[in-house]
């Protein structure tokens, strides 16, 4: 333990470097940039909400602010997970020439993610702004289902980053499982407009619906455990285990990598 | 300093120097005596009555194993296919096995062996890439791996952004490198080109950054591939001088070749791998006329 605190501070630079990279190249070879974080997701928002509200009839009140909750949480796990189950692959050069702790890749790659969810979570403020939503004190509830996001993605990241570096199809895989967790994670849709049952267990499973759903709480200014703490617990149980299922699997197969890559 | 040498004084294991031959300790003294550059033995025995300098890497009978699969299988579908058929076969295959040998400060010591003698395994795990299946590893001192220049590069990336990335990797703190930017842009003689994507530049040129980049601090322990030639003939000139310089400050060497007048050249000392195992180690002369016999027969 006391070898990784050293390793980390001395390496410190080394994972502000990568993020930059991530961040400075994502955007490098497109005309607006950065600006790209927030316009990606309001375009989408637009479309949901177009089809959705305007064709389907359904939504409601503050519907492009329901959509955003869901849509930007979703897109954070969703880029997190896949940038860092490509991380150690994509530096396979690296990590057979110089020494560096291996965890530093996947790391880098998910916090780089954060970063850019953050900075996109300004389109949320501006709609929320437009359409003159009330927001009181739970508000900085919020908090909550951000932090857990960020835990949840860390540990399923490590999980996937390791057994990517031994199967490669998994990129393939996960891509469908990611289909999968975005339909049920009631993005552009209400669960009590739909014809199953409320507690139907496959929103009780998608830990992601969870943190949506406490995340939206508190941005309509509920709390978050105001109908049902299931969703907090749960959520808070799924990232602890699944964190340290990706430290413990990642810790003990990292010395394999360098044979496979 | 003084506390760090009376560390490895206390720690260096004894074992270690019990294990390596009697013969090898001999001429390992021969070596000191006759081939070390004048100024740092004199600055050696100016610090610390020790006669010996201290070792820098312990190797103590080191193994690695590869897990062959007959057919590389990497992928879910095979391997559950392979699974159920019960086709997953492994041959197990040493390419390092019981390899004992140490390397004192300032020794320049020339790895030879014929391709897959396990030359390429023994430096990865010196450089700490490569975890041994056996036996351990001590290495004190900042290594510095001049392999496949530029192999830590982004393709997308600017030189200069390059040489923030790269030197971070190698442990060094942004406003350190920062400090030797010039120093390192003017050595690369990239100029303009700096600014370029390094997808944009020949093979040479980002050998030459590479080059450029990890030898801006003089490391302890130096480790060379094989080639040596970096660039065009100039360029090749003026590396060639800057491991000379640094040979003659008592940095320490290790060189992988199957060249043994590449051997004869720079390394005061050697030793031969020959499928996995260490078959001989001691003066350069000596274990290079041996080599040479290896060869022949």
């Amino acid at each position: 333990m006391k070898i990784f605190f050293k390793n980390l501070h001395k390496y410190k630079y080394l994972l502000f470097e990568l993020i930059k990279k991530d961040i400075k190249l994502k955007y490098r070879s497109s005309a607006l940039g950065l600006l790209w974080t927030l316009l990606e997701p309001l375009l989408t928002m637009i479309v949901l909400t177009l089809v959705f509200s305007e064709m389907f009839g359904k939504g409601g009140d503050n519907f492009p602010v329901y959509i955003l909750c869901g849509r930007l949480l979703y897109s954070f796990f969703s880029n997190g997970t896949k940038t860092a189950l490509k991380s150690i692959r994509k530096h396979g050069p690296m990590i057979s020439k110089v020494y560096i702790p291996k965890y530093m890749y996947p790391l880098a790659s998910i916090i780089s993610s954060y970063i850019i969810f953050l900075i996109s979570l300004i389109v949320l403020v501006g709609v929320a702004i437009f359409q003159k939503m009330k927001i009181n004190l739970y508000i900085f509830q919020a908090f909550i289902p951000l932090l857990i996001i960020a835990v949840m993605t860390m540990g399923v990241g490590l999980l996937l980053s390791t057994f990517n570096v031994f199967f490669r199809d998994l990129e393939y895989l996960w891509t469908v499982v990611l289909m999968l967790i975005m339909y049920t994670s009631a993005i552009f849709y209400k669960v009590e407009n739909l014809k199953t049952n409320i507690n139907a267990w496959i929103f009780k499973v998608n830990p992601l619906h969870s943190v949506i759903v406490m995340f939206r709480d508190a941005v309509f200014g509920r709390s978050i455990m105001a109908e049902d703490s299931y969703h907090l617990y749960y959520a808070l149980a799924f990232s602890a285990v699944s964190f340290l299922l990706g430290m413990l699997v990642f810790w003990k197969e990292q010395d394999k990598f360098i044979l496979y890559v | 300093m003084s506390q760090e040498d009376i560390n490895i004084a206390e720690t260096a294991p004894e074992e270690a120097s019990q294990k390596a031959a009697g013969p090898e300790a001999v001429v390992k003294e021969a070596v000191t005596d006759e081939a070390q550059p004048a100024p740092v033995k004199k600055k050696k025995k100016a610090k610390k009555p020790v006669k010996k300098p201290r070792k820098v890497i312990i190797c103590d009978k080191v193994g690695v194993r590869f897990n062959m699969t007959e057919q590389k299988v990497d992928n879910l579908k095979e391997y559950f296919i392979r699974l159920v058929k019960k086709q997953l076969r492994y041959k197990e295959f040493w390419a390092l096995r019981d390899v004992t040998f140490h390397v004192r400060k300032g020794e320049r010591v020339g790895i030879l062996g014929l391709n897959g003698a396990g030359k390429s395994t023994l430096l990865k795990c010196i450089a700490g890439v490569l975890k041994p299946n056996e036996g351990s590893i001590t290495v004190n001192g900042n290594i510095v791996p001049l392999l496949e220049l530029g192999a830590g590069f982004d393709k997308d990336y600017t030189g200069a952004e390059n040489i923030y990335l790269y030197g971070s990797m190698l442990g060094y703190s942004r406003a350190f490198i920062r400090e030797k930017f010039d120093d390192i842009v003017k050595f690369s003689e990239l100029g303009d080109f700096i600014n370029v994507p390094v997808k944009n530049y020949s093979s040479g040129m980002k050998a030459r950054l590479g080059f450029s980049i990890a030898t801006i601090v003089e490391p302890d322990i130096l480790i060379l591939d094989e080639v040596l030639s970096v660039g065009d003939a100039k360029f090749k000139k003026k590396s060639a001088k800057k491991l000379q310089t640094m040979m003659k400050k008592g940095v320490t060497v290790l060189l992988v070749s199957h060249s043994s007048d590449q051997v004869l050249q720079i390394c005061n000392r050697a030793i031969i791998l020959d499928h996995g195992q260490l078959v001989a180690s001691g003066k350069a002369e000596k274990i290079c006329a041996q080599y040479e016999e290896m060869i022949a027969k």
